[in-house]
């Protein structure tokens, strides 16, 4: 298998994009990845977007893609996996140019979800789960959550304010960021008098409803003085229904994909310097560290307010703002992670910038758990 | 949602079955191909218990589309008495009764109307066991 660079780089503002359409923001996207990457000669697309057929009634991403970049005749395809398509995609587009399939591949993510009433937007992220049994009941993506979140406080207890914390530090790290949604410090206190959005999550614990769209142009590594290269990309599934987990606070496939991952990279946890982990809300972004392996079960809340994922802790968490401050752009979400942690290990990520980042580790999840892609990135 | 698609869910939603391993004994809610313990295809049917104790719970106060009307309303991951873990509304309370331990038993309700096919779904919900 040969070695895959990261090439180029293109990412759109998160935003509530009235004036755009899906269709621009991922043009808008794959542009800037072409410029940042001195080309725009590709053999296949992955377009990664997980609500479209419901938000927009649009389907057939790939060619619609394809054409709008003036690349009729290449390979094209949409990739999706719920919140997870864009690390799933991303796991693709690696595997084409590793293989030797394909020699220069753009992967795109894009959500456009301002298109769609509130009721039709939830209904859309429930879509992950099963719909005869699961989303049937009327529960919602931040229900689920929402189950956890109380298991967690109960089981070890935890308080409110050591989970909301999360969020702080996402607002702290996306100042300055040009492309986050919600660039600005938020406090606890106005966290936790925030409205309910499913007991015991705040409203302001939830990653907001944003339009985005994020492109990476991957080619083999060596040919083009690329400085990042793919380490590894891992994908895994797990248990689909959260009833049936031996464990509701432990997601098999983040455990899963990260020891995948860690090993296919020849890389241990004390090498990564900075992590992108899937906070749609705070809890998700504390169990990412423990299902990760960065921190034990139920210690996660205390790392994150104890400072340790600041920009100058033991380990840099979202350092553009993460789900919650930088922004949500379901499909796209996953490459706006690595496309990060590029920026990063390029030194490109101006005020959010990790000084000496050598490697760095995204973690993109589908569903309450039942998909997850790692990918880790590093300087070459 | 068209009929058919409701219709052949009746019996499993309406009556609570499940399914048993005939290989490892697992017992499992909803029914598929295969033993999520074990992976065999050596299955049965089994109505499964219909009361339980709430293991966790929520109150969902931004509902997706055609759940508005019943907003807020609970919904709680409950572990049957046969060690089956089902996600339910529960009904009959209000949120700030709900407690993590609370003993529940199925209901048969109306789940939500369909406002284009005109469809008007039935299947359980939960509900506090008193006394």
């Amino acid at each position: 298998m040969r070695k895959v660079a990261v090439s180029g780089v293109g990412l759109t503002g998160i935003r509530e994009h009235w004036g755009k359409s899906l269709r621009d923001l991922f043009e808008e996207a794959a542009l800037k990845a072409f410029e940042d990457a001195g080309t725009d000669d590709i053999d296949a697309l992955y377009v990664s977007n997980m609500g479209a057929a419901n938000l927009q009634r649009q389907l057939n991403l790939g060619a619609m893609m394809a054409d709008a970049l003036g690349k009729r005749g290449i390979d094209a395809l949409r990739v999706e996996a719920a919140s997870a398509s864009g690390g799933v995609a991303f796991h693709e587009g690696v595997k084409a140019v590793a293989s030797g399939l394909c020699d220069s591949v753009l992967v795109g993510g894009v959500e456009k979800m301002s298109d769609g009433l509130p009721d039709e937007v939830t209904a859309s992220l429930a879509m992950a789960e099963d719909q005869e049994y699961t989303a049937y009941t009327g529960i919602t993506k931040m229900g689920m959550n929402a189950l956890i979140h109380r298991h967690y406080m109960e089981r070890f207890g935890v308080g409110a304010e050591e989970i909301a914390m999360f969020a702080v530090r996402g607002h702290e790290h996306a100042r300055g960021c040009p492309h986050a949604q919600y660039p600005f410090k938020i406090s606890v206190d106005r966290i936790l008098s925030s409205p309910m959005e499913a007991d015991p999550i705040h409203m302001l614990e939830c990653a907001g409803i944003g339009d985005g769209a994020a492109a990476v142009l991957l080619r083999p590594a060596g040919e083009s003085g690329d400085c990042v290269e793919v380490a590894s990309t891992a994908v895994a599934s797990g248990h689909y229904y959260l009833t049936e987990r031996p464990d509701i606070l432990t997601f098999e496939a983040v455990r899963g994909a990260a020891a995948r991952a860690l090993e296919y990279a020849g890389l241990s946890h004390g090498d990564i310097d900075l992590v992108e982990v899937h906070d749609d809300t705070t809890i998700t972004g504390v169990l990412a560290l423990e299902d990760l392996g960065f921190v034990d079960n139920g210690k996660g809340a205390t790392y994150v307010s104890e400072g340790l994922t600041a920009r100058d802790g033991e380990l840099p968490t979202n350092t553009f703002g993460g789900l919650k401050a930088r922004g949500n752009p379901v499909g796209a979400t996953g490459l706006y992670q690595v496309a990060e942690v590029a920026l990063q290990l390029r030194g490109q990520a101006g005020p959010c910038q990790v000084e000496g980042a050598e490697v760095g580790l995204a973690q993109s999840v589908g569903g309450l758990g039942s998909t997850c892609a790692v990918t880790i990135l590093r300087r070459r | 949602m068209s009929v058919p698609r409701y219709w052949r869910e009746i019996r499993y939603r309406y009556r609570l079955i499940g399914e048993r391993c005939a290989d490892c004994g697992a017992l499992f809610f909803p029914r598929r191909g295969a033993c999520p313990q074990c992976g065999s295809k050596n299955l049965e049917e089994c109505k499964l218990s219909e009361r339980g104790t709430v293991a966790s719970w929520t109150v969902i106060r931004n509902p997706p589309r055609d759940y508005g009307k019943y907003s807020p309303y609970v919904v709680a991951l409950v572990e049957l008495d046969d060690g089956v873990r089902v996600l339910s509304q529960v009904v009959d309370v209000e949120p700030d009764e709900m407690k993590t331990g609370m003993r529940v038993e199925a209901t048969f309700r109306r789940v939500k109307e369909d406002g284009s096919s005109g469809l008007i779904e039935y299947g359980y919900k939960f509900r506090p066991i008193i006394g």
